[in-house]
C-alpha cells in the first residue's frame, strides 16, 4: 500500500482534498495515515489556538476615523513652505529636530480634538496660519504639541487614578484616548522619520497605552484596568509625557512671539 | 440599497466616500488579524491597517472586482507589511515582539480567568506560533496565514499574492512543515 504524502495530508486537512479522490478511501483503510492525519490536526489546532489581540465591533469605525483624518490632511506641498521657514532652523530651537516635523501631525491633533480647552479651534488655527507671521506659526506649533501631550497626560492620569472594586465605565476616557491615537501615530511616524528616536520611543509607549485603553471592553474589567495602570506606572509613562510636555511648554513660554495671555502659570 | 461588497465598491468608485467607509468598517478586523500575524507586532499591525486602507482608497478606481474585496485588501496589506518590515531592522522587530509578549502575558495573568498553568501553556503556544511564523519566508507566511487563519482558498491566496496555484500550494506545504517543527516539540512534551 502506498501511503499518502505529507502534502496530500495537508491538502486533505485544508479541505482541498476534492483534488485527491483517493485520499478519503485510503484514510478509511490505513491506520498509519489516519494517525498521521490526527497528529497534523492536533498540531494545527494548537496553531489555531494562538491568539491575536482583540478588536471589538467598534474597531472599524475607529480605523475609518483615522483614515479620514489622513485623507483630510492638506497636501504635503502646502506644508513644505512652512517646514522650510527660517524660524524652524533657528539655533535657539535646539529641540526642533523632532518637533519641527511634527507640524502637520500637530495640526491634525488639534483639529481632531472635540473641544480644545485652551487652544483655538482648528479652523481658526488653520485660517490664522495661512496669514500668520513666522513667529505666529511657531507659536501654534508649540501650542499644538503641548496640547496633545497635555491631553494625553490627562487621560493617563484619570485612568491611573481610578480605584474600583469591579468593572468601571471609562467610556469617556476611552473615547478621548481613541481621539488621541491617530494624531499620536502621525507624530510618532514623523519623529521616526526625523530620526528622533527618543521622542519616537515615548510616543510609541504612549500609543500602546492609548490603544489599550481605547480597545478595552466597556465597562472596563478590573483586571484590564489594573494591567493598564501597571503599564503606565512601570514604564514611568506619565512622568515621561509630563517631562516632554514641560520641555515644550518652557520653549513656548520663552518664545517672544507668545502673547502673555496664552501663557499658563 | 444593495449592501454587498461589489455594490458598495461601485458606489465608492463613483466617488461616494461614505461607501468606502463601509468597506473599511466591514473589513478592518480581518485586515488587522492578518497584519498582526504578518508583523507579529500590534503597533505595526495598526500601521499596516491604516496604510492598507489609505492605499485602497487611492486604488479603488482601478479595482476591477476580479477577486473579492477581502482578497484585494489582503494583497494590499501584504505589500504594506512587506514595506514596513523591510524598513525595520530585524533585531528591533524581535525586541518589539518580546516586549509585547511580556505585556500580553501580564495582561493575561491580570485577567486571572484560567489557572496559571493553562495561561502559561497558552502563552507558550502563542510564543511558538509567533516564532514559527517569523521563521517563514514572507511568501510562506502570507500564504499560510490566509489559508490557515482566514480560510482563503488556494485560488484566492494565489490572487492575493500573485502566485500560480502550484506555487501557492508549495508555499503552504513548506509553511506547514516549518510550523509543525516549531510547535510539535511543545505538544510532545505534554503527552
Amino acid at each position: 500500500m502506498t501511503h499518502l504524502t505529507d502534502d496530500d495530508l495537508v491538502l486533505y486537512f485544508y479541505a482541498e482534498g476534492e483534488a485527491l479522490p483517493g485520499s478519503l478511501a485510503h484514510l478509511e483503510a490505513c491506520v498509519v495515515c489516519r494517525e498521521r492525519l490526527d497528529e497534523l490536526e492536533r498540531t494545527m489546532s494548537a496553531v489555531s489556538a494562538s491568539r491575536v489581540p482583540e478588536r471589538d465591533e467598534s474597531y472599524g469605525r475607529v480605523v475609518w476615523a483615522r483614515v479620514q483624518a489622513q485623507l483630510d490632511q492638506p497636501e504635503p506641498s502646502r506644508w513644505r513652505g512652512w517646514l522650510s521657514l527660517e524660524w524652524l532652523t533657528r539655533p535657539r530651537l535646539a529641540y526642533a529636530g523632532g518637533l519641527a516635523v511634527l507640524l502637520v501631525a500637530a495640526f491634525v491633533a488639534g483639529r481632531n480634538w472635540p473641544a480644545p480647552r485652551d487652544s483655538q479651534p482648528a479652523e481658526m488655527v488653520a485660517a490664522t496660519a495661512s496669514r500668520s507671521t513666522e513667529a505666529e506659526a511657531h507659536r501654534m506649533l508649540l501650542e499644538s504639541v503641548t496640547g496633545h501631550l497635555e491631553r494625553s497626560a490627562m487621560v493617563l492620569t484619570e485612568v491611573a487614578n481610578v480605584r474600583t472594586a469591579g468593572a468601571m465605565d471609562l467610556s469617556e476616557e476611552q473615547s478621548r484616548a481613541g481621539d488621541l491615537v491617530a494624531s499620536n501615530r502621525l507624530m510618532r511616524q514623523t519623529a521616526t522619520r526625523a530620526g528622533d528616536a527618543g521622542l519616537a520611543d515615548v510616543l510609541e509607549q504612549l500609543e500602546r497605552v492609548l490603544l489599550e485603553i481605547t480597545n478595552s471592553p466597556s465597562p472596563m474589567p478590573q483586571g484590564t484596568l489594573d494591567a493598564i495602570r501597571t503599564r503606565i506606572e512601570s514604564d514611568g509613562l506619565l512622568f515621561k509625557v509630563r517631562v516632554l510636555e514641560s520641555q515644550v511648554r518652557v520653549r513656548r513660554d520663552a518664545d517672544p512671539a507668545s502673547p502673555p495671555a496664552t501663557k499658563k502659570s | 440599497m444593495d449592501g454587498t461588497d461589489p455594490a458598495v465598491v461601485a458606489r465608492a468608485q463613483a466617488g461616494d466616500r461614505d461607501a468606502f467607509g463601509i468597506l473599511v468598517e466591514r473589513h478592518s478586523r480581518a485586515v488587522f488579524r492578518v497584519a498582526y500575524r504578518l508583523t507579529g507586532h500590534e503597533q505595526d499591525a495598526e500601521d499596516v491597517v491604516q496604510e492598507t486602507f489609505l492605499h485602497a482608497f487611492n486604488q479603488i478606481g482601478r479595482f476591477e472586482m476580479r477577486s473579492s474585496v477581502a482578497t484585494w485588501l489582503y494583497r494590499i496589506a501584504f505589500n504594506c507589511a512587506h514595506d514596513l518590515l523591510r524598513q525595520r531592522p530585524r533585531a528591533a522587530r524581535h525586541d518589539s515582539i518580546d516586549d509585547e509578549q511580556g505585556a500580553g502575558m501580564a495582561n493575561r495573568l491580570a485577567d486571572a480567568a484560567p489557572g496559571p498553568d493553562r495561561q502559561f501553556e497558552s502563552a507558550e503556544i502563542d510564543r511558538r506560533v509567533k516564532d514559527g511564523l517569523s521563521g517563514l519566508s514572507e511568501q510562506e507566511r502570507a500564504a499560510f496565514i490566509l489559508r490557515h487563519f482566514e480560510g482563503q482558498s488556494i485560488d484566492e491566496i494565489g490572487q492575493a499574492l500573485g502566485l500560480q496555484a502550484s506555487a501557492t500550494k508549495h508555499s503552504i506545504f513548506r509553511a506547514v512543515q516549518k510550523m509543525r517543527r516549531a510547535v510539535e516539540p511543545l505538544l510532545d512534551g505534554q503527552t
